[in-house]
């Protein structure tokens, strides 16, 4: 959704050297919303590598026959009043007696995972197809952009659930589904940075010292566009985690009994009525997950744009 | 101007044939077997092979794609498989829903949207702008399901029994009703294509209480509006904002503000009169493209507050594996998409002349 915003920006051109880079964090650092950003994302990748241990239960087995617990009980913690006599679950139950609050710990790991995994996969598509498209131009450009335009005329998560439905339900297929619809913005995104790219001097410089194509293309285009993928990436990872939660929510996405926030939503609505932590915590976490990555993408956006002065913040 | 609009149109004529393309392989790509899909797990091969041959399945896949182009074009959706009634009387029962959720989930996002973003710039650094910013970025990172139902708890639940509360569900109280126009008009000799269209408009029930002045139900109608289009228009409100508040900013930057200041006029007379104009040029752009994440939302928004749309149906008809409607509803969704982009990019050159010229 955010994404085609920038889809009329004109792409940002730098070149990454060390010097550049350190400027760039530098100016991340100073940026507060960002430093916030990568606060939340430090304390999820902290929560998502240690979950077994910071978990007090198992986040798959259910809890019946351990311990005397209702399913869907309210959160108890001893040390905010809960009687003693009551198991302790930071979260409350779910309705299969499982505790909540390993699950959304656990949850944290697939999150992230997801996240990573379908944006990773878009851009080495989208970028293939964005280089080729670029570089190439006539026909081939037209063909690419124009497979790209139907793409995007079917609003994705709409698309991302048609492919759900040929592929069938489960996760491995709504990643698939997820990345193959983020793929348009980062074709045109790296399309953009290519056509701007092929007309400079060292570009041409390069060719005219006898670079074929191949050359070309990996020693001097793709370097210098990869800092709009680095913002147009970090954004999309939001975008994705929040497409696979909804698919998940929908029960096309990840199954029973998968840790996963979406569908742990998914499964508890119903329930708001008489057990409104079951969709309060994991639609949190969520949130946080997803508001840490957009927070990030923006500060990235304006550290790394050359265009902007950084004598002033704001 | 009209020649620019031609060419646009030209433009996405490919578009147009690929979405149909799309859909077409869509129905032919679904896993399972469609014959048993419709006529039961049982139906032996001899009545599978009538079946094909009726539905034309044997035909060269040239020939169906020419088909199906040729029953579109003359407005044939297919029959749905399910309910065995036409897919497009379902689109006229549906769709009203839908538009008047996107309607009022717009005009929710642009009319606090806009504002916000004025604000935060005329006050850039301020805290209005810093808390408007904060409220933005949790606005686009909040799953449109999650806020559904944080809103659904907070009105329903927690606001039970004072004048806040809202309804959780449906599009109506029970014992409220509107029925169709061509009831309460006596519309009684009329061609099925029109009567469809009346259809569809005695279901935009907004309009419905309007014009039988039916105030009673108007006020449920909106009661029961509100908390849906909250939840899908935030995040559009979220991009509308940051959008104004940043195009204002640029905008600002420019000689001719300048020029505006230098010349000794006040600063809300420059941001009014000479930076709005301006500013809100990109702004249209964004209010258009939000549209296409809005019907992503209306798949979510539906299903949380159990409202009878195009994206509840859609997903409905994709888990009772009813192709036909799934493909007929794909379809009209992605021309509506392409057209509202359309119409965007006209009003753009319309809005800016210097377009046509590029």
């Amino acid at each position: 959704m955010q994404a085609t915003a920038s889809s009329k920006n004109v792409p940002i051109i730098a070149e990454a050297s060390p010097g550049r880079i350190r400027t760039t964090i530098r100016i991340l650092l100073r940026n507060r919303s960002a430093v916030f950003g990568i606060v939340i994302l430090l304390g999820m990748t902290f929560v998502a590598i240690f979950a077994p241990f910071l978990s007090t239960h198992d986040p798959v087995k259910p809890l019946i026959g351990v311990e005397q617990v209702a399913k869907r009980a309210p959160p108890c913690i001893h040390l905010l009043g809960c009687p003693q006599d009551q198991p302790q679950h930071f979260f409350g139950t779910d309705g299969n007696v499982r505790d909540e609050f390993s699950r959304v710990l656990f949850g944290a790991r697939l999150s992230l995972i997801i996240g990573f995994t379908t944006v990773t996969f878009a851009i080495i598509i989208g970028t293939i197809l964005g280089l080729v498209s670029g570089y190439a131009g006539g026909w081939v450009d037209n063909v690419i952009m124009r497979s790209m335009d139907v793409l995007l005329a079917f609003p994705s998560l709409l698309l991302a659930i048609a492919i759900v439905t040929v592929l069938g339900p489960g996760l491995i297929n709504a990643l698939l589904a997820i990345g193959i619809v983020s793929i348009p913005t980062f074709a045109r995104v790296t399309r953009a940075s290519v056509l701007l790219l092929k007309e400079m001097d060292f570009v041409s410089a390069s060719r005219a010292l006898g670079a074929d194509n191949i050359t070309v293309v990996l020693k001097h285009v793709l370097p210098n566009s990869l800092t709009p993928l680095i913002v147009q990436g970090t954004l999309g990872i939001a975008t994705a985690i929040l497409d696979a939660a909804a698919l998940s929510f929908l029960g096309l996405g990840a199954q029973h009994p998968t840790p996963e926030w979406g569908l742990m939503v998914g499964q508890e609505y119903k329930n708001l009525f008489n057990a409104p932590h079951l969709t309060f915590f994991p639609g949190i976490a969520l949130m946080l997950v997803v508001l840490s990555f957009n927070l990030l993408g923006d500060g990235l956006r304006d550290a790394l744009d050359p265009r902007l002065s950084h004598t002033r913040t704001g | 101007m009209t020649q620019y609009i031609a060419r646009r149109l030209l433009s996405s004529l490919p578009v147009f044939f690929g979405i149909l393309f799309a859909t077409f392989a869509l129905a032919r790509l679904l896993p399972g077997d469609p014959c048993r899909a419709v006529l039961g797990e049982r139906a032996t091969d001899q009545v599978c092979d009538a079946f094909i041959k009726r539905m034309g399945l044997d035909r060269p896949i040239h020939v169906q794609f020419g088909i199906y182009m040729s029953d579109v074009f003359r407005g044939d959706l297919g029959v749905s498989l399910r309910q065995g009634r036409p897919a497009t009387e379902i689109l006229v029962e549906r769709l009203p829903t839908t538009v008047e959720l996107a309607f009022y989930a717009m005009l929710f996002a642009t009319i606090i949207g806009i504002p916000l973003g004025i604000i935060s710039a005329y006050w850039r650094n301020s805290p209005i702008d810093v808390s408007t910013m904060i409220i933005a970025n949790v606005g686009v990172s909040t799953p449109v399901f999650v806020l559904g139902l944080l809103l659904e708890y907070l009105f329903a639940i927690i606001f039970k029994d004072t004048f806040l509360w809202l309804p959780p569900s449906g599009r109506l109280s029970s014992g409220v009703s509107l029925p169709s126009l061509a009831e309460t008009w006596n519309l009684t000799n009329l061609s099925p294509f029109w009567l469809a269209v009346v259809e569809f408009i005695s279901r935009l029930y907004t309009f419905n209480a309007l014009v039988t002045r039916n105030w009673k139900a108007l006020v449920d109608v909106w009661s029961h509006i509100i908390l849906p289009a909250v939840a899908v228009g935030t995040i559009p409100l979220a991009i509308i904002a940051r959008m104004t508040r940043s195009s204002i900013l640029d905008v600002l930057g420019l000689d001719y503000i300048r020029t505006a200041r230098a010349k000794g006029l006040r600063m809300p007379q420059v941001v009014f009169r000479h930076a709005l104009r301006n500013a809100l040029l990109p702004v249209v752009t964004i209010i258009g493209l939000s549209l296409g994440g809005l019907l992503s939302g209306a798949v979510l928004t539906e299903t949380v507050f159990s409202l009878p749309g195009v994206g509840r149906t859609l997903f409905e008809s994709i888990t009772a594996r009813d192709y036909t409607v799934v493909q007929a509803f794909t379809l009209v969704i992605a021309i509506v998409y392409v057209f509202i982009n359309l119409i965007v990019d006209v009003l753009y050159a319309f809005l800016d002349p210097r377009i046509q010229l590029s």
